[in-house]
Parts: C-alpha cells; sequence; structure tokens
C-alpha cells in the first residue's frame, strides 16, 4: 500500500466511479440501469461538488451514450461510460463503431443477464456476447481490482487505440461493501497523465473519419485492429507491473490457486473463484490435487499464458456464466482451442439469472471431473433442473 | 418573388469549409446546395458530425473528403447524441468557440435518431442541427420516412398504396421542446438561409435547421427543376419558410401571392398519380397548416 493512500469501504459500483474520478475523466454519457445506476449517481455528485472537472450527459439511451462517447473521444478528451445487460445490448452497433473508430472509451460493464425473462441479477452473457466487438475485457473479482482494472483500462485503451470494458458481477460486486484503497492524486496521474491523441477532431488540422472504405482498404483497417489486440496484450503486462510497482497490487490475466501440482483444474471469470478456491481447499484435505483459475482478461484471450498455467494433460472445467446457445461456453470453447494437445477440457455452465455458485456447486464440478462424468462434447449444465 | 441580393453574391463566393469540387452528389442535389451555403457561412472552425445518409456518401470515400472542416462519420441514429459528445469533449478541451455541426437527412433526424435528437434539444446541447430533407430515404432507393408527405410515391409505398399519413410537423416537435432558435429554409431562398445560418450560428445552445432539399432522382424531376421545386414548395406554402427565435416570436416568410400547390405537385414524378381531386386536397391540407401556422404568428407577437 502507497504510504498515502486512502482506505475506504465502499461498493464496486463506488470503486468504478473513484477510478473514474481519479483518472481525470472529461467526458461521462450514461444512461441509468439497473444495477449500473449507482455508479452515474456517484459520478454526477462528484461533477456536481465540484470533485471531478467533467462534463456529465445524461443520454436517452444507452446508444447515445456510447455515441457522445465515440464523439468525446474523438476530440481527444477522456470518454467513459457505464451500463449493464439490455443497456449493453443496445449499444452493440455502436460498441463496433467504438473499435473500428479507434476511440479508447471506457466502460464499466456490470454484468446482468438478458431479457426475456426479465431478472437483474448477474451472469456473464450480457458482455460475452460483445466478444467480437473489438473490446478488451476485463473481468473483476473484488471491488479493489474494480477500481485498478479502470485505470489500467484507460491506460492500455489510449496507448493501443482500443475501447476496454471493466466487468463486474452485478450485486455480488456492484452493491457488496469492501475494502478499497484509493492511491493519491498524484500517483494516478504519474501513472495516467492526461491523454494527448496523436489525431483527432481538429479544425485546425482537418481529417474525415469513418467515410466511406472500399475493399483495397477496409480489411487492412480490420487487419490493424486485430495487430492492436495483439499489442495491447504486452502493454497490458507492462502497464500492469508499473501499477504494481506504484500500489503493490498486481493485476494479470489469469490469477491461479494451488493450480501448480492440480491433477484437476476449474477455471472462472469474476466472484465464483472464491467458490472455487473453497473447494479446492476442501478436495485438498481429501487428498485430491484440485485448483483453480481465474480469468481476469479475457479479451485479448490470453491463450499463452492458459497453456503455461494448466498443468500438461490435467483435466480442466471451463464454467461459463453464458451460453452459446447451439454451440456451448463461449469460454470453453475457446479454451478448448487454447489447450488443444495440451489439456482436455470440458465446458460447464452454471450461475445463470443470478443462481448462486457455491462451495458446493464447485466441488460438484470437480467430482464430475474426477468421476469421469463430465462429457467433453456438450454443455455439462449444472444443478439444473431437467 | 425575391431575387437573391448582391451581397448574397458576394457571401456566397467567399472561401468556407468546403465542399470542394470533386464531392459524389448526384446532379440537381439539393442537400449539396445547402451544405455549400451552410459551410461558406460557418467557416473553417467547425465540426461536422454526420450520420449515414446521401452526405455521408457525398462527401467522399476515404482517404478523400470534400469538406474542408474536420467530419466526423457516425451511425444512423447517432448524430445528435455524437455531436453532443464532441462539444463537451471541445468544451473539456478549452475549444468554446468551435461549433459543432450535426449534418442529418430525414431519415437520420425525423425517424432513427428521433430520440437522440429530442434529448439533445432537451438537455439543450450547444450544437448546431441541420435537418436536410428531401421526403425519403434517398441515399438507400427512395423509401418513405416520418418526412414523406401524404400521397406521395416511394418504393415502400408504391402508387397503389401511396404514403396516408402526412409529414411529421418538425416546426411544431421541436419548437415544443423550447430550444433557442429554430428555423426552416432552403436554399432555393438563399437570402433568407444565409441569415438564418448566420442567426443558428451566433446562438447559443440546442439549434436546428430544417432545410428543404428537393432531390431530383427521389423526387421524381429533372435535375434543372430544382431551385423550382423548392420555390413552389415556398411560395405555395406547401414548405412554409419559418423561425422561431428564443421560443417566441414566430416569423413566416412572405412568398408574396400563394402559387397554386398544383403547380408544386405537377412538377414532380412521385405525385403524377394524383388525380385533380386528390390535389385539391393536398391544398386544402396546405392551406389549413397555413392558416394554423398564421394564426399562431399573431398569438405569439401579441404576447
Amino acid at each position: 500500500m502507497n504510504a498515502a493512500s486512502e482506505r475506504v469501504a465502499i461498493t464496486g459500483n463506488q470503486a468504478l466511479a473513484h477510478a473514474v474520478r481519479l483518472a481525470r475523466t472529461e467526458v461521462i454519457a450514461a444512461y441509468p440501469i439497473t444495477p449500473q445506476t449507482s455508479v452515474v449517481e456517484e459520478i454526477a455528485g462528484f461533477c456536481a461538488d465540484g470533485l471531478m472537472n467533467a462534463r456529465f450527459i445524461q443520454t436517452e439511451s444507452e446508444h447515445s451514450s456510447m455515441s457522445a462517447c465515440i464523439g468525446a473521444s474523438m476530440t481527444g478528451a477522456r470518454a467513459f461510460t457505464a451500463t449493464s445487460s439490455q443497456g449493453l445490448a443496445l449499444m452493440h452497433e455502436m460498441l463496433h463503431w467504438a473499435t473500428g473508430a479507434r476511440t479508447p472509451v471506457v466502460l464499466g460493464e456490470v454484468n446482468r443477464s438478458l431479457a426475456a425473462p426479465w431478472t437483474i441479477l448477474t451472469d456473464q452473457s450480457d458482455s460475452m456476447a460483445q466478444r467480437d466487438t473489438g473490446w478488451m475485457q476485463f473481468y473483476a473479482g473484488s471491488n479493489q481490482e474494480v477500481f485498478d482494472s479502470t485505470l489500467l483500462a484507460f491506460k492500455v485503451a489510449e496507448q493501443a487505440l482500443l475501447p476496454a470494458m471493466v466487468v463486474l458481477d452485478a450485486f455480488v460486486l456492484s452493491h457488496c461493501v469492501e475494502g478499497v484503497e484509493l492511491p493519491p492524486q498524484p500517483l494516478i496521474d504519474e501513472f495516467l497523465p492526461r491523454r494527448e491523441a496523436e489525431i483527432s477532431l481538429d479544425p485546425d488540422d482537418p481529417h474525415a473519419f469513418g467515410g466511406m472504405m472500399f475493399p483495397d482498404s477496409f480489411m487492412e483497417q480490420r487487419y490493424k485492429i486485430q495487430r492492436a489486440m495483439e499489442t495491447a496484450g504486452g502493454m497490458i503486462v507492462e502497464h500492469a507491473a508499473a501499477w504494481h510497482e506504484l500500489t503493490g497490487r498486481e493485476l494479470k490475466p489469469l490469477h491461479e490457486y494451488r493450480v501448480e501440482d492440480a491433477e484437476i483444474v476449474a477455471l472462472c471469470l469474476g466472484t465464483a473463484y472464491g467458490s472455487f478456491c473453497a473447494a479446492v481447499d476442501e478436495l485438498r484435505g481429501r487428498g485430491v490435487r484440485a485448483g483453480a483459475v481465474r480469468m481476469w482478461q479475457y479479451r485479448p484471450f490470453p491463450a499463452r499464458p492458459l497453456r503455461e498455467i494448466i498443468p500438461a494433460g490435467a483435466p480442466l472445467a471451463v464454467v461459463d456464466r453464458a451460453v452459446s446457445f447451439g454451440h456451448g461456453g463461449p469460454v470453453a470453447g475457446e479454451a478448448k482451442a487454447a489447450l488443444d494437445g495440451h489439456a482436455p477440457v470440458c465446458g460447464f455452465v452454471a450461475g445463470l439469472g443470478g443462481r448462486e455458485i457455491l462451495p458446493e456447486t464447485a466441488a460438484g464440478i470437480f467430482h464430475a471431473l474426477l468421476e469421469n462424468t463430465a462429457e467433453p462434447d456438450r454443455i455439462n449444465w449444472v444443478e439444473v433442473r431437467e | 418573388m425575391r431575387e437573391p441580393r448582391q451581397e448574397t453574391v458576394t457571401r456566397l463566393a467567399c472561401d468556407g469549409s468546403g465542399p470542394t469540387g470533386g464531392h459524389l452528389a448526384c446532379r440537381g442535389c439539393g442537400g449539396v446546395l445547402a451544405m455549400q451555403m451552410a459551410a461558406r457561412v460557418l467557416g473553417p472552425n467547425c465540426v461536422f458530425v454526420i450520420p449515414a445518409g446521401c452526405m455521408a456518401v457525398i462527401d467522399g470515400p476515404f482517404p478523400l473528403s470534400s469538406l474542408q472542416a474536420p467530419l466526423l462519420h457516425i451511425a444512423f441514429e447517432a448524430a445528435a447524441s455524437a455531436a453532443a459528445g464532441v462539444r463537451a469533449g471541445l468544451d473539456a478541451r478549452g475549444k468554446h468557440d468551435t461549433t459543432v455541426v450535426a449534418w442529418a437527412g430525414d431519415g437520420a433526424t425525423f425517424d432513427i435518431g428521433f430520440g437522440a435528437v429530442s434529448a439533445a434539444a432537451d438537455r439543450n446541447d450547444n450544437v448546431l442541427y441541420v435537418c436536410y430533407d428531401n421526403e425519403a430515404y434517398m441515399n438507400t432507393g427512395i423509401q418513405q420516412s416520418g418526412a414523406t408527405p401524404a400521397g406521395a410515391w416511394t418504393t415502400t409505398t408504391p402508387r397503389a398504396n401511396p404514403k396516408p399519413t402526412p409529414k411529421k410537423d418538425m416546426l411544431a416537435i421541436m419548437t415544443a421542446h423550447r430550444i433557442p432558435y429554430f428555423a426552416s429554409a432552403t436554399p432555393a431562398f438563399p437570402d433568407d438561409y444565409l441569415a438564418k445560418l448566420e442567426r443558428a450560428r451566433d446562438t447559443r445552445g440546442f439549434r436546428f435547421l430544417h432545410v428543404f432539399t428537393p432531390c431530383p432522382p427521389g423526387q421524381r424531376f429533372e435535375e434543372q427543376n430544382t431551385v423550382r421545386v423548392a420555390r413552389k414548395a415556398v411560395t405555395s406554402r406547401v414548405f412554409p419558410l419559418v423561425e422561431v427565435a428564443g421560443g417566441k416570436a414566430l416569423t413566416v416568410f412572405d412568398a408574396g401571392e400563394p402559387t397554386p400547390v398544383r403547380e408544386y405537385v405537377r412538377l414532380q414524378g412521385r405525385f403524377s398519380h394524383l388525380d385533380d381531386g386528390e390535389v385539391e386536397r393536398f391544398a386544402a391540407e396546405v392551406d389549413a397548416r397555413w392558416r394554423w401556422l398564421i394564426d399562431w404568428a399573431e398569438r405569439e407577437s401579441d404576447e
């Protein structure tokens, strides 16, 4: 902990808001949706109280929030929005636009299931449905990590010229209070100085952005986005090291628990990790060498770190809180491809629509691996009634 | 009918922000005529935000641009919101004197981007919003929009089933938002249009210019008739030129003795299926709306 840091008890949504404040974000455009609202309420309060020198735009839709962020970002300003679920789905068109326009917008995404039927509780189907939009995605495991990830997201986004999403579980993080260290403003300023855009909407140097592109150049534009994603992986490591230097806290693509000698491993994203760690301890107490992995960085996909962490030949359960209907869990499919020839992967789907992933749930998944009852070629539904 | 004054011609000759030669507008395009005059009045210190529509194509494909000011292309429904974001970003960087112009067609304004326009008006964002209105989705091949008048042919309102409902009343809609400046205009009356552009440029807050820009291929007339069609729209009172500044003091451009609506209608192939009785009903609606407008203007000036 930095000596001048302040330790406060705040929710995940407040952690997000404080990160946006300390990042000296210049434009915030947002539309309310449960469970995101307290993020923007907090930021609106910061702006009104003079704690932030930012323009706060309340839009009439999330589509407009992202459009406004793109416009602001194109002027060279630092822009942020936050949303959830239906709001993220409504933004979808502009998520693609933000990437294509190479605007480093940062989005706080509070994971909530998609309707119908209505629910406001957590799963990852909303953010997973945006995986092909060209946004970096970081799934937080704690309120502190929500805060840290947001600062890192701005840093990497502005260097790679790619937008970034900081993802947190609805209610489990968004509305639960934890201790969070807020570093002093000078430390943040050192890590994340004012944005200096190389090219922007500048009447002294006029350019047209986003006009019609023909086949002779469109594909190259797409290629450059993919190259930027690939380069961003290295930037994340580099800036996470700088963040660690400044704060003593670690941000890394994959977090692991007792994996080194594991004979079976489970991988998840978000707060379910705690249940898997508890199950690992319980199993190890009974002589089973289990391990758990939490994926913090989902885009760019950390294929190489995954191969390095998962012991060769150890069966891996990938637990998705989302379904790609007609196929399987989105992370499971990608992990399977990344670990081809390295370790067998079984895909599990659990915790949809806010259903808890308890230590017993996690233990059940490990047992399915151990007892060889999990099927590798289909979705293994966890605790679901037929 | 008034003719352009000498000072208008002088103003049109001075340098502005484009578009330059080489733009991709169709012959006789009313939209590009409106843009040429606007860009000259606005000068180089502005940023254009242009959604999907003819003007997104007209400006030119990558890496070309015929406008001489920065241009952000944006999705169809996003012009007003993106312009709000550009405004906020420029303000954050201290560039308060740069004019932000959202330049959108009738489809982008009356239909798909309507919510965003209303929100920007509601927030009174310091943005100049120009709707160039050719009364249908011309860029996608002439489909009806909320700006298409009753009785008009489009590819989605074929002659056997022309548009049954009237054009949305953008004057009533936008002035109901109590924005600082609203005006309807057309480049066919350049004195009036240029004066309104100047007042819009010099007003702060949300300004809305509703500009009638006839489209030869879409409205089915010869390309040399663009200005004639637009003038007939005004002189027949089909498209009244109105100005509402400060939410009050509605003024209506006096085009003299009205010309028959029939003359306006018969210039355009999109109305060719209307029989004389239908044209008379069209004229009766134009007349009723004109009386409502004059009544409103008088009420406003009495207050």
